[in-house]
């Protein structure tokens, strides 16, 4: 089993989860309400964001650009409260 | 096996409920024992740390800090497969409560001990079931002795329930602290090789192995949280039928009766007193006196509180002219104490159903006499009362 099933009478006896590490297939970038978009231009390549991110959502590339794996991001802004040359903005979802 | 037989590996003896207790913990031949003493239950504890400690009973007992540690520390190890045991009243169950979700919830087989006991203020060691009344949305079996006999075959009882594949629910056994837990009484209890015949080494369900890890207890937000509470829901109302159809095999067994309900002269009774725990022999003793003076009175005394035995209360209450619920606590605000509108509930949707009458007596240990079942009898009698505390 990668992920619980569906139907609530499917699903295994008191809750348990019974293989490891299934907490990549949740995706907690539904969570997230502001969303961080990188000015490419701007970035010093500094990996203060990577640094800060609590939930390590900042892709590091082999050239020390950074990006932003949507996928897990909860969009809580530290990334963009750090960046000393403000090179990330917050931008509202859904809009 | 034959009855005679069954006699041989009985010993009569006297002990109090406490003492009957740890004894048929001991027979269960439990794996781990965590508790934390508070009166009335400590003898218990005492009792079972002595057996551990003189190696009559092969167990580890873990002294915890607290009673959350307790209910914290029989969790893991029934998870892990082990038979367990931990006990404790009133505020100590206060102290475990958000375990008691944890327990039922994973579906761990924890049995408990429960001396009931009022809860403060003001501070009060003797019985009220304000304590059990309180785990009653938990999730956890609830089974009430009457008396030290029951203590005994309960705790039994309770380990077949609650380690059936079909069940697989933790079962509290209910005691009145000090009129049960301190009072001793003649009883039979089974040489050990009986139980340990009978209640043999549980196997884990879901084993803890390297070869195959498993997350108990993980997260689940608004997507899942609800599904996994319907399938426990499902489950306990799956496993009724079984809990019944085991007390009615454990009473093979033991050779003593026990069933979701008892019921004493009710055969042609026009009125019942509806009870839990010792009073129930109390008001037997009162009704025999009353039927002598052509009062059609009857007793039902509830063994099994949760699940609650609603077929039955409806087959026994719904024909009766009135029903006197007693409720050795209260409930503040509410529009009746506990008990009382648990039966409200079950015979609602019946077309002719009785009146009831709230009694609330007995708080922290106050005793309940025959005077007070008199003036619980006059109230029922009038069908302007709702409520009466007697003997105040």
């Amino acid at each position: 089993m990668s992920k619980w099933p569906e139907e609530w009478d499917k699903l295994p006896m008191g809750g348990v989860i019974d293989v490891p590490a299934t907490s990549m297939e949740y995706k907690t970038g539904t969570w997230r309400a502001m969303r961080p978009v990188i000015n490419k231009e701007k970035c010093t390549k500094c990996l203060l964001c990577w640094v800060y991110c609590p939930d390590g959502a900042i892709v590091r590339g082999e050239d020390d650009s950074v990006s932003v794996n949507y996928d897990y991001c909860k969009g809580c802004g530290i990334c963009a409260n750090e960046c000393p040359v403000k090179a990330i903005e917050m931008v509202e979802e859904g809009v | 096996m034959e009855a005679g037989e069954a006699e041989k590996e009985a010993i009569r003896t006297c002990l109090s409920g406490d003492e009957a207790i740890a004894y048929a913990v001991k027979h269960a031949n439990v794996d781990v024992i965590a508790a934390y003493p508070i009166t009335p239950q400590t003898v218990m504890v005492e009792l079972l740390s002595e057996f551990v400690h003189n190696g009559e009973l092969d167990a580890e007992f873990v002294p915890v800090e607290s009673e959350h540690s307790a209910l914290s520390a029989v969790v893991g190890a029934s998870l892990a497969g082990a038979r367990v045991f931990t006990s404790t009243a009133s505020q100590g169950l206060a102290l475990m409560w958000e375990i008691l979700f944890t327990a039922s919830s994973l579906r761990a087989p924890v049995v408990m001990g429960l001396a009931n006991r009022a809860l403060n203020l003001p501070l009060n060691i003797h019985c009220s079931h304000d304590d059990a009344y309180g785990a009653r949305d938990t999730g956890w079996i609830q089974l009430f002795a009457e008396n030290v006999q029951e203590a005994y075959d309960l705790i039994i009882a309770a380990y077949k329930i609650a380690e059936d594949r079909r069940v697989l629910f933790p079962v509290m056994v209910n005691l009145d602290g000090f009129i049960l837990t301190h009072c001793v009484e003649p009883l039979y209890i089974w040489r050990e090789e009986r139980v340990r015949g009978y209640l043999p080494p549980r196997e884990p369900v879901n084993p803890v192995s390297w070869e195959r890890p498993i997350t108990y207890g993980p997260v689940a937000l608004p997507d899942y949280y609800m599904k996994i509470k319907k399938q426990q829901y499902e489950a306990l109302k799956k496993a009724t039928p079984v809990i019944k159809t085991l007390l009615r095999e454990y009473s093979e067994w033991c050779g003593r009766c026990y069933a979701p309900l008892k019921t004493y002269r009710m055969e042609d009774a026009d009125y019942a007193f509806l009870v839990l725990g010792s009073t129930a022999g109390t008001l037997r003793t009162i009704i025999d006196r009353w039927r002598e003076k052509g009062r059609k009175v009857g007793v039902v005394s509830l063994t099994l509180y949760r699940p609650f035995p609603v077929e039955e209360l409806r087959e026994v209450l719904g024909g009766l002219k009135a029903v006197a619920v007693m409720d050795r606590s209260h409930t503040y605000g509410g529009p009746a104490a506990q008990l009382y509108t648990d039966v409200a509930t079950t015979l609602y949707d019946l077309s002719e159903r009785p009146r009831l009458l709230n009694v609330i007596y007995g708080l922290g240990g106050r005793d309940f006499t025959p005077a007070d079942a008199e003036q619980a009898y006059q109230a029922l009698m009038d069908p302007k009362v709702k409520e009466v505390w007697v003997g105040i």
